[in-house]
């Protein structure tokens, strides 16, 4: 049986080439240069997506609002990102008063810590990842929550109320849409057999988004309220905390904070990609067929229609209220994510080692209860039964004679 | 209506607009068309036709128009001339509501059309009587019919109007089809 | 069970706050997220226009009317300049009255677009139906332009009528933008009307109930919203509103969906009326020529309009000198801020700005 190590190609390519360098007896010292050296590419990697990304929004956003988007950097405005960190390296970095000096200092870095740690497990491509972790998908669901502690240091270190009412309902909402999200991926690991990232890119012969369409919605959703996303992007609410838990974050500690953001952004979509949408595999075909292009670029390609997918929902949709987002998770998401669950055991059950055709046949199966419980749901929560605009009437007056 | 449809509809609206022509421009570069009635700064003030009456300052809701006469012995065609010494326009507290050109009985002050006068001290945005005399001769046409009944706009290239150019006279109007050409789609 | 002591925390929204339109202050006390009392301050943008008016000549001061509701300067200078007509007698000739109505259903236009691009702000979309909003009411802005030369405070009416003629190619624009304007807005209404989170943060969220809104004398959008079928253009018509057919929209819930939705469908209406003054726009003189400092009789009148907010109303009374002895405004935006307090009470922190903002008020005419 082959290890971990051994599927891990950029890894032990490394290994390889620092072995040959050092002597025989100095082989840990190889193994840690070639960690460094992945782990420098994956964090560079990462964080040169998160600038991408950041101008990518901005540039989307805008033109969403038939704006330009920030064109002055570079060419078409590619170097915006950098502009903007060395902005924020140069700025004053302020500290309140009343700040509490430990916690406000160890936020920003905790949640970059947090974001950066869950980039070990996601595979980039075929032999391209740090680290195949047999528990990656717990890894990725359990690490990220770190950041939701970062956050309430932060929003209560600040010694500011709306960073404490912002860090409140940060801590409130997360914990609830942890549950979830969780659940939303318990079906692609009944499907996939296991916890593995790569596993699981390698069991998806059809794309689990076609046979979990409803384990795939709830983990969008959930997820999109885990990286606080339009529209559940409460705690940091502009238009009722001014910026919700970074209220008094400046300077290059507030840059850290957003590129905590849009890290998890990134690594969220890039979690999505593995999970449903195969990975670094060709999505329209059978792995066993040509792949096209390289896995990489497929694996890219993705990431980038998932950042997209979220740019066009942040430019759509307005933001929820606390309430209606944690009912939204017990009542709605929660309960879908168990139905699809036990929609999946059955299936898994009753076919153990299912065909090509067969997978089709759970596709279907699976989308017929999706429709249903989205159909069912929404009849159920639905509150107003009439066409909501007809509280507005046109009434005919007569002019008064003047 | 019920199921997400709503929101379905939105999130094709904001795609439909994904793939629309910016409205906003690039703006040093670029400049959204102005109309030649814009009431702007660098008012065009000609000395030629001023008679020193001081009526725009009087007229000036603000007050900001400083003016100091001397009597010059010239004469001028509807009375008597008087020689400026000063004629300063406080044009920080300006707002452009363009009473004093409404109430230049001699046609000899207009509005500008610039827009763009930023200075880093208050007491540097004053337009004085010699900046006044230096400045470009491209009238704004708000309340000169006279300047737009021509066709006159001060943003085509041209000559600038000259002080006999700038009276009350007629001239011929624009067609329909030129004006829906410049105005509606060309802007 | 543990009964953990907890404790209520005040809050400064305001004066400096992404979303208080203008300079306003809550000082909102909690208890966690839900309102247990408002404090509204005001005051921070406060001009003194009354007073200043007191010192202007009677043309002069329309451009100070430009700065009261700076999003509606169109319908003040109306209602300004309606009350000195009042005042001194002097009749407009139909051209110039029916410019007027048309700029003011324009300006109207704009301002509710506005006021619902802001609401729709408040309510969390990051700026997508502000934008369009906003790229609509750029267009009328640049009628406002070609017609006086300035896009916000424009100072286009005079007692006696409106500046000057308009410039001829104001009429084929006037075309276009009556033509291209309704899909524009219904656009938006597709973008927004229907979504389901707009209608959970706004159905039944921050109820203005009709008894409560006739107590507090609330107008404008506000009020119809709440039920009650009252618009100034029709109850005193002014102008030329007695000749021009259009309907009222008017509210059953009072709630925030509802105020929103009155504002769209006016926005309708107002195409509608704004249609007819281009189809029936008379010829003649635009303005009954008045001297710059004209001495209106000694006595007093009061006029008022049907403005983007609510009734805009000018009381002048005249000495019989070249300036107002006395200019009391009643703004719309003050009276309607007055019931906000009692409509937020027991709403959560996410509610405020909703309630806030979908009663469109302007600070500038708050604080006068």
């Amino acid at each position: 049986m082959e290890s971990p190590f051994d599927r891990n190609g950029l890894f032990s390519g490394l290994y390889g080439f620092f072995a040959d360098l050092t002597p025989e007896s100095f082989a840990w010292l190889a193994y840690l240069l070639a960690g460094v050296v992945v782990v420098f590419i994956v964090i560079n990697g990462v964080m040169l997506l998160t600038a991408f990304e950041t101008y990518m929004e901005r540039r989307v956003l805008g033109r969403f609002q038939t704006r330009l988007g920030p064109n002055r950097v570079g060419p078409f405005g590619l170097l915006q990102p950098f502009a903007d960190v060395f902005k924020l390296l140069i700025k004053e970095d302020l500290r309140p008063a009343m700040a509490d000096r430990l916690t406000f200092f160890l936020a920003p870095v905790l949640m970059v810590a947090a974001i950066l740690l869950v980039a070990a497990v996601v595979p980039f491509g075929p032999n391209t990842f740090l680290a195949d972790l047999n528990i990656g998908v717990l890894f990725i669901v359990g690490i990220p929550t770190i950041a939701t502690v970062a956050m309430f240091l932060g929003g209560w270190g600040s010694g500011n109320r709306f960073a404490l009412l912002g860090a409140a309902r940060a801590v409130a909402m997360l914990i609830s849409y942890e549950v979830p999200m969780i659940v939303s991926l318990a079906g692609v690991l009944l499907l996939a057999g296991s916890m593995s990232l790569v596993d699981v890119v390698e069991a998806q012969r059809l794309p689990f988004i076609v046979l979990q369409p409803l384990g795939f919605f709830v983990f969008l959703v959930a997820a999109s309220a885990e990286m606080n996303r339009s529209p559940f992007d409460l705690m940091e609410a502009e238009s009722e905390l001014t910026a919700g838990f970074h209220t008094e974050f400046s300077g290059i500690r507030f840059g850290l904070l957003q590129l905590a953001e849009f890290g998890e952004l990134v690594i969220i979509s890039a979690v999505l990609a593995v999970i449903f949408v195969s990975g670094w595999q060709n999505p329209f075909v059978s792995p066993d067929y040509a792949q096209w292009l390289p896995g990489q670029l497929w694996f890219l390609l993705k990431l980038v229609f998932f950042l997209l997918l979220f740019t066009w929902i942040r430019a759509t949709l307005p933001r929820m209220r606390v309430d209606q987002v944690m009912a939204f998770a017990w009542k709605a998401l929660f309960p879908l994510a168990i139905i699809n669950t036990l929609v999946t055991a059955v299936l898994v059950v009753a076919w153990p080692e299912p065909e090509y055709g067969q997978l089709w046949i759970m596709a279907a199966i699976n989308w017929a209860v999706a429709i249903a419980c989205l159909v069912l749901f929404s009849r159920f929560l639905e509150r107003h039964r009439e066409r909501p605009t007809a509280s507005v009437q046109l009434v005919e007056i007569p002019a008064e004679a003047s | 209506m019920p199921y997400g449809l709503g929101i379905a509809k939105g999130m094709m609206v904001t795609l439909r607009n994904l793939v629309r022509k910016p409205v906003t421009v690039q703006y040093p570069e670029q400049r959204v068309a102005q109309h030649h009635r814009f009431r702007g700064e660098d008012f065009v003030w000609y000395e030629e036709r001023c008679t020193g009456c001081a009526s725009c300052a009087k007229y000036c809701p603000q007050g900001i128009i400083k003016i100091v006469t001397a009597p010059s012995g010239e004469m001028t065609q509807e009375g008597e001339k008087y020689k400026l010494e000063v004629f300063d326009i406080e044009i920080a507290r300006c707002m452009f509501c363009g009473l004093c050109v409404e109430a230049c009985p001699y046609d000899a002050l207009h509005m500008g059309s610039g827009f763009e006068r930023a200075r880093p001290r208050q007491s540097d945005l004053v337009i004085t009587v010699d900046e006044l005399k230096a400045s470009a001769k491209k009238p704004s046409t708000w309340f000169r019919p006279q300047l737009q009944d021509r066709g006159y706009d001060p943003f085509q290239p041209g000559d600038d109007v000259s002080w006999q150019d700038a009276g009350r006279e007629k001239s011929v109007a624009p067609t329909y089809e030129e004006m829906l050409q410049r105005w509606v789609q060309g802007r | 069970m543990v009964n953990l002591p907890s404790e209520q925390i005040t809050i400064n929204l305001g004066p400096q706050h992404p979303s208080t339109h203008g300079v306003f202050r809550l000082r909102v006390t909690l208890d966690g997220e839900v309102i247990t009392d408002v404090e509204p301050i005001f005051g921070y943008l406060h001009r003194g226009t009354e007073k200043l008016a007191e010192e202007r000549t009677y043309t002069q001061i329309v451009t100070l009317t430009d700065r009261l509701d700076y999003t509606s300067s169109m319908i003040n200078n109306q209602a300004y300049v309606l009350a000195v007509e009042k005042l001194a007698g002097v009749t407009v000739p139909p051209r110039g009255q029916y410019l007027r109505v048309l700029t003011a259903e324009l300006q109207r236009i704009a301002s509710h677009l506005m006021g619902v691009g802001f609401f729709l702000q408040d309510l969390g979309a990051s700026g997508t139906p502000l934008m369009y909003c906003f790229r609509e009411r750029e267009r009328i802005l640049d009628l406002f332009e070609m017609l006086c030369g300035a896009r916000v405070t424009v100072s286009y009416m005079r007692p006696g009528g409106v500046f000057q003629e308009p410039p001829p190619e104001f009429w084929p624009a006037v075309r276009h933008l009556l033509d291209t304007t309704p899909d524009a807005i219904a656009e938006l209404e597709r973008l927004i009307s229907e979504n389901e989170i707009v209608l959970a943060r706004t159905k039944g969220v921050g109820v203005l109930t009709k008894e409560k809104a006739i107590d507090s004398a609330v107008s404008g959008p506000n009020l119809r919203a709440s039920g009650v079928a009252w618009d100034l253009r029709k109850a005193d018509p002014y102008d030329v509103y007695a000749d021009m057919d259009f309907a009222v929209p008017v509210g059953s819930n009072g709630d925030s969906y509802d105020r929103f939705l009155v504002r769209v469908m006016e926005v309708h209406q107002s195409i509608r009326i704004a249609e007819q003054c281009y189809r029936d726009m008379p010829g003649g003189p635009v303005r009954s020529e008045l001297p710059f400092f004209f001495r209106p009789p000694p006595g007093d009148a009061y006029a008022h309009v049907e403005a983007s907010k609510g009734e805009l109303g000018f009381y002048l009374v005249s000495d019989g000198g070249i300036a107002p002895y006395r200019c009391k405004i009643r703004s719309p935006s003050f009276i309607n801020l007055t019931v906000l307090a009692e409509m937020l009470i027991g709403w959560k922190v996410a509610d405020l700005m909703v309630i806030f903002g979908s009663l469109d008020v302007n600070m500038g005419e708050v604080d006068r």
